[in-house]
């Protein structure tokens, strides 16, 4: 790659570990030495200590040592670092080397074998001569050694060894060969580890040691290097404290350098790799701040270091390199676990890296003039193919005065430089840089940070001429600036859009982004949307446009070939255009007049349109089309004929334009909505090119709706007084999309009468009176009445409603009748209905009578049929017609709780009426269970009784409740069957049967019934005879006590006192004369009985079937027959 | 109260912005002698950090906000011509009505106390107080009022 002269050297960037050279390993043939050297390289965690091992030959040659310098006095040092010192010390000078030997203790051959390693060490200590490299001897052994001091033959051949081959006893070990090998390498390496940071401390002593050489004037490259070096084995040693000081040290003293034209690169390129070792330790140590400090601190002093003028992008170049550098220098902490936050995270470095990249491609194109041929010879050539020092030129290596050695050279130098670096590819670097910038502001929530450099991505490929990406990064980014309403910026990406439309010959985004330069949101000059608006009419008449400003000539002249291409080709010179979403130049809303429109009127419909471009515009057809609610994608055809415009019109600039559309709607579509699903606009024409601009809706685009939330801000602050100009204000014309359809106002009366309120279960008529009022024959009149849909639903099941008043409906009659056909009504013509109710239960209902018809009607000179109704609505309320109560009692009228077998009592019912209306009683009647009817069935009492308000009717019945055997029970008693009407009703309306189910009784059995048979009424001094019946009801003989009380009113005859004995379900009978002595109600004689076997049964509860007193007559003047027969 | 120009580093505003409350401009003046778009694109991006600094304040504070916003973003470079680099510094403030005021700041040779920003601010959300005052200005639209113009000029870097 190109930029590869700014990339750092891998060797800087990466972690410096201990160098140690193992030997005398057979790697590739030896199954041991293979496991030995996967155990030391395999598996490298970071728990391990940091050694990088390389498995060398014994004979290998190690980089010479160069003599060393006894005196500094008449060195003048030719740079700052050698180009190889680093990898030198990475990779070449071992700090360490290990000598691996397969020699068992009692090896059978010990004395050869140890002058053959004392021999192997002194090739390795040769190859290392001068160098302080370290030497140890590592023993492959197959037997496992015994604890130490108890092998005496083992310390002996150790010491042996050592001193054969001028070893320590500390760089001597043993390997054994056994099973746990991991083990011991890893006691070895830490033994290595060691030796290797003795090593690169002495190391680092060995550089101090010069400083006390080196004098100010003609070494400060030297206090430089030196402390690059300490700082660098400090890092080798794993001192990275120390290292970072020593970093430090250097950092400073390399901008004590005297800069100057010819060393600025090295001085720069010095700073920029201290620089880099600084931050990265930084970022090692947990210390973010101090690595952003240190390279703000870095930036400060080195972007005015540009150097040499000639080669400025060179400079521009070093600067991207920092900010990138830095920025993956950030990442990479952050991938460790470091947290960046919003205004500080490696984007804004790779953003700063981009922006120097972009200032590099700038000066490139200011400093390299195409044209120039490339010199030769080839002055960057060097004899060695590399530079010996970081940062300096070729043609003048080692070269540290202030003046270039040789201006000719020089000057082809500098002119292969800009020749080479014009074939950078700088777009490609930018783009790379900005993706960067973008992927991390996105992590770190910057939206409108990363719009930004997609524009500048955009721009890159635009300027790259790769116009697609370019048009790809900008349509991104444009709608985010479009709803943020920058239209600066906007009009700006727009313009560099269209550039790369027009580059690339693409009509469709060309004729686009003219439509919105044309608009209302660019910023653009008048004359620049001049110019644009007649390259789009050139367009529009399938010409080639003027080409773009600032468009480089070449590209215009390809692009010039692609537009005559694209306007040969025949065909394809229709183009839809969704504007909606933009804010083309012409602007466009539509509206309903109302919301709604009866299907008898025709719908209007206006469409606003406006020109906001410098030249009036003309355009071929405009349409619009709508669609109802149930096809809602389905473009209605029948409707859109209505509304298209197909002429020549025009558009004045500034000038509101508006366009009425009437049509009448179809009858079906009633009730349905009416929606404008787009609006077309037809520019150019047959001849050239048609582009239908499309709007979605009612027109309206991306910037309208907050153009109208300001109008109406502005209207509201300036009251009643806008509102005159408001009709030409085109912000506040407000968009109706839908209307809806609506049926036609009818013309006919619909009254009701009826008397209110209903009673309950009664047949209630409600009379309905429907009168036209129509102009013509309203046909097909239906008529739908009942209970309104919607109510409690229990009223539908206790409402019934009927046509038929003659008879009482049951229960199957519906709620609502549907539909009932009426014919046709003539104009003027009056129609009557009686509807039947029928409340089961009481309370309020509200009733619908909807009264539909058809009638043919013109509209703007179309016949329809238009289906009209009309409703009305009633509340009746339901009440009770009259109340029923109902009691027992005995035959001598006293109330009865519970009811005697075998014995007569009386059901006396009572009709209270409370209706207002007056009520007709037909008849009543009792369905008896149980019960007999003690007399025979007579005809009602209540027959065509008439009741009014308040009134009651009271019957009487004499009933008598058999024997039974499960008696002392309760039993139901029947049913008390009313039958009635109003009074009101016709003659012919039905009655209504009202069932009053009758209480239960509760039955008892007596032991002894008595009853007395006695005239109605006595006369004084008249013989009145009363037989007394003794029944006995029960199984057993009953003896019977009776006695009568003597009576002041009455003489009497017969037993006074008796006692006697009656059968089981026999009778005696008492025969008594009394003869009364006074006149008027007396009280009779009392009959005491008592039952001595039954005493529960007092004479109390005998005597209530006794009567108790009778009137007596006085004395007649003639006597009558049969009281003297009597007597 | 109105705040009087008075000290020597009021006026080195390179660019001064009002943003609805919706985010769109309202007002852009920057210094005519430079790119009048890359000020937009300062002050567009500059957004992203209002935003941030108002909902993290809406979170924990509720309604004890300090309209003052401060830095928005570290200091940055940013280029005069090309070759020469200058420093500018950006500064945010919103009123209580979420209209955001932005003062990008060259800051080359000599660094801003904080009052001082302050201050330009206070003057500057005063200004923009009369102008809403204004019973002809529909809020919402861009300020075109030459009061506003004038204190706004006067806290701008003087050239030429």
């Amino acid at each position: 790659m190109a930029g590869s002269q700014w990339e750092l050297p891998p060797e800087l960037c990466c972690r410096p570990m201990a160098f140690v050279a193992l030997t005398g390993l057979d790697v590739v043939y030896n199954a041991v030495h293979r496991a030995i050297w996967d155990a030391f390289c395999a598996n490298r965690r970071a728990d391990r200590v940091p050694i990088s091992f390389k498995v060398l030959p014994g004979d290998h040659e190690y980089p010479k040592c160069r003599t060393k310098r006894t005196s500094y006095e008449w060195y003048i040092p030719k740079g700052i670092l050698k180009t190889g010192w680093m990898n030198k010390h990475l990779n070449l000078v071992p700090a360490l080397v290990v000598l691996f030997y397969e020699l068992d203790w009692d090896d059978p051959q010990w004395k050869e074998k140890q002058s053959e390693c004392a021999t192997k060490v002194e090739i390795v200590r040769t190859s290392l001569q001068g160098r302080n490299t370290k030497v140890a001897v590592v023993l492959i052994q197959k037997k496992t050694p015994l604890p130490p001091g108890e092998d005496l033959v083992a310390s002996e051949r150790a010491a042996a060894l050592c001193n054969a081959c001028d070893l320590s006893g500390k760089s001597l070990f043993v390997l054994p060969h056994t099973d746990h090998l991991v083990g011991y390498i890893i006691r070895l390496e830490n033994a290595f580890y060691e030796h290797a940071q003795t090593y690169y401390y002495t190391e680092i002593r060995r550089v101090k040691s010069h400083k006390e050489f080196l004098n100010k004037t003609t070494h400060q490259l030297l206090f430089v290097r030196h402390q690059f070096k300490i700082a660098f084995f400090s890092e080798l040693k794993q001192d990275t404290q120390n290292a970072l000081k020593y970093y430090r040290t250097a950092y400073s003293l390399v901008h004590e350098l005297r800069a100057h034209e010819t060393n600025m690169l090295e001085i720069k390129t010095m700073a920029g790799f201290i620089n880099y070792k600084i931050c990265r330790l930084c970022f090692q140590h947990n210390t973010p701040l101090d690595a952003i400090a240190q390279f703000r601190k870095h930036i400060d002093l080195c972007k005015k270091k540009i150097g040499s003028a000639e080669l400025a992008f060179e400079h521009a170049a070093w600067m991207s390199k920092q900010f990138q550098s830095f920025g993956e220098l950030f990442d990479e902490a952050i991938k460790l676990g470091l947290t960046a936050i919003q205004t500080q995270n490696p984007g804004f470095y790779y953003q700063q890296a981009a922006c120097y990249s972009q200032d590099r491609k700038q000066q490139a194109q200011q400093l390299c003039q195409a044209g120039a041929s490339y010199p030769s010879p080839e002055p960057l050539e060097t004899q060695s193919g590399a530079l010996d020092f970081y940062g300096q030129r070729p043609w003048r290596q080692g070269h540290q005065s202030i003046d270039p050695p040789d201006a000719e050279k020089e000057k082809t130098g500098i002119l292969a430089l800009q020749i080479k670096e014009r074939d950078v590819p700088h777009s490609e670097l930018i783009i790379a840089l900005l993706s960067n910038a973008v992927a991390q502001f996105k992590k770190y929530k910057c939206p409108r940070m990363k719009s930004h450099l997609m524009v500048q991505m955009g721009e890159e490929y635009y300027h790259a001429k790769d116009y697609t990406k370019a048009l790809k990064l900008l349509d991104y980014v444009m709608c985010d600036y479009r709803t943020e309403r920058w239209w600066g910026l906007l009009t700006a990406i727009l313009t560099t859009a269209l550039r790369c439309a027009y580059l690339m010959a693409s009509v469709k985004d060309y004729i686009i982004y003219c439509m919105e330069l044309l608009g209302r949101a660019s910023t653009l000059k008048e004359d620049h949307k001049s110019r644009i608006e007649k390259n789009l009419m050139k367009v529009l008449m399938n010409e080639v446009p003027d080409a773009e400003p600032e468009c480089d000539s070449s590209s215009v002249s390809a692009a010039r070939s692609l537009w005559s291409d694209r306007m040969a080709l025949a065909g394809s010179n229709e183009l839809t255009l969704e504007v909606q979403d933009y804010i083309p130049f012409i602007q466009c809303k539509a509206k309903f007049q109302s919301p709604s429109f009866h299907v008898d009127q025709p719908i209007q419909l206006q469409v606003f349109l406006r020109a906001d471009c410098p030249h009036p515009v003309s355009f071929n057809k405009l349409a619009v089309s709508l669609s109802n609610q149930v096809t809602t994608h389905f473009h209605d055809a029948e409707y859109n004929q209505w509304c298209v415009v197909e002429e020549t019109m025009s558009l004045l600039p500034g000038k509101t334009k508006c366009y009425n559309f009437s049509f009448v709607a179809k009858t079906e579509d009633v009730g349905k909505k009416i929606e404008m699903a787009g609006i077309e606009v037809m520019l150019g024409g047959d001849s050239g090119r048609c582009v239908f601009v499309n709007w979605r809706g009612a027109g309206g685009d991306a910037a309208s709706t907050h153009e109208a939330l300001q109008a109406s801000r502005s209207s509201r602050r300036w009251g009643r007084g806008m509102e005159a100009r408001q009709a030409l204000d085109w912000d506040s014309l407000t968009i109706q999309h839908s209307t809806m359809i609506i049926s036609r106002v009818p013309k006919i009366s619909v009254q009701l009468s009826h008397q209110p309120p209903a009673l309950n279960n009664e047949m209630y008529c409600i009379s309905l009176t429907v009168q036209s009022q129509e102009e013509g024959v309203a046909k097909d009149v239906k008529l739908t009445a009942g209970l309104k849909p919607g109510q409690d639903a229990n009223l539908g099941q206790t409402t019934h409603v009927t046509l038929d008043g003659s008879k009482v409906c049951d229960d199957t009659a519906p709620a609502l009748l549907p539909d009932v056909p009426l014919g046709d009504l003539k104009p003027g013509e009056k129609l009557e209905k009686c509807v039947y109710v029928k409340c089961v239960s009481t309370g309020p209902r509200v009733f619908l009578f909807h009264v539909a018809y058809s009638i043919d009607t013109t509209v703007e000179g179309r016949q329809i049929v238009c289906k009209c109704h009309k409703d009305e609505t009633v509340t009746i309320e339901t009440v009770v017609p009259f109340e029923v109560s109902v009691k027992f009692v005995s035959t001598k009228f006293e109330p009865l709780d519970r009811v005697a077998l075998d014995i007569p009592f009386l059901l006396m019912t009572d009709i209270l009426s409370s209706s207002p209306w007056p009520l007709l009683l037909a008849s009543s009647s009792l369905q008896l269970l149980t019960m007999t009817s003690n007399t025979p069935q007579l005809q009602s009492q209540l027959q065509e009784v008439v009741l009014q308000t308040g009134e009651s009717a009271s019957e009487c019945f004499c009933l008598r409740c058999p024997p039974l055997t499960n008696s002392n029970s309760t039993v139901a008693t029947g049913q008390y069957l009313i039958s009635w009407r109003r009074q009101s009703s016709s003659a012919d309306s039905p009655f209504i049967q009202t069932t009053v189910t009758l209480p239960h009784v509760i039955l008892e059995s007596v032991p002894l019934y008595i009853h007395a048979d006695l005239p109605s009424f006595g006369r004084v001094r008249e013989s009145l005879s009363v037989r007394y019946h003794i029944e006995n009801r029960t199984a057993l003989v009953q003896e019977v006590e009776m006695a009568v009380e003597p009576s002041d009113a009455f003489m009497f005859s017969g037993l006074k006192q008796v006692r006697l004995r009656i059968l089981p379900g026999s009778e005696q009978q008492m025969l008594y004369n009394y003869y009364p002595l006074m006149a008027g109600y007396q009280t009779l004689p009392q009959l005491n009985i008592s039952l001595p076997r039954c005493p529960t049964t007092n004479t109390h509860t005998l005597r209530r079937f006794l009567p108790q007193r009778i009137f007596v007559k006085p004395q007649g003047r003639q006597l009558d027959d049969v009281s003297i027969a009597a007597a | 109260m109105r705040l009087t120009a008075r000290s020597r580093n009021t006026n080195m505003a390179v660019c001064i912005a009002v943003i609805a409350k919706e985010n769109y401009p309202l007002y852009i003046r920057s210094v005519p002698t430079q790119n009048e778009l890359k000020f937009h694109y300062t002050v567009h991006t500059s957004l992203d950090v209002v935003e941030e600094k108002i909902s993290a304040v809406g979170k924990s504070l509720g309604d004890q906000r300090e309209l003052y916003l401060g830095l928005l973003y570290p200091t940055e470079d940013y280029k005069l011509k090309p070759n020469i680099l200058n420093w500018r510094t950006r500064y945010g403030y919103v009123t209580n009505s979420k209209v955001k005021f932005v003062i990008v700041v060259d800051s080359s040779n000599t660094s801003l106390r904080d009052n001082e920003i302050r201050s330009m601010f206070r003057k500057l959300h005063n200004s923009f107080t009369d102008v809403m005052c204004n019973p002809f200005h529909n809020p919402g639209d861009p300020i075109q009022s030459k009061a506003f113009d004038g204190i706004v000029s006067g806290m701008m870097v003087q050239t030429g």
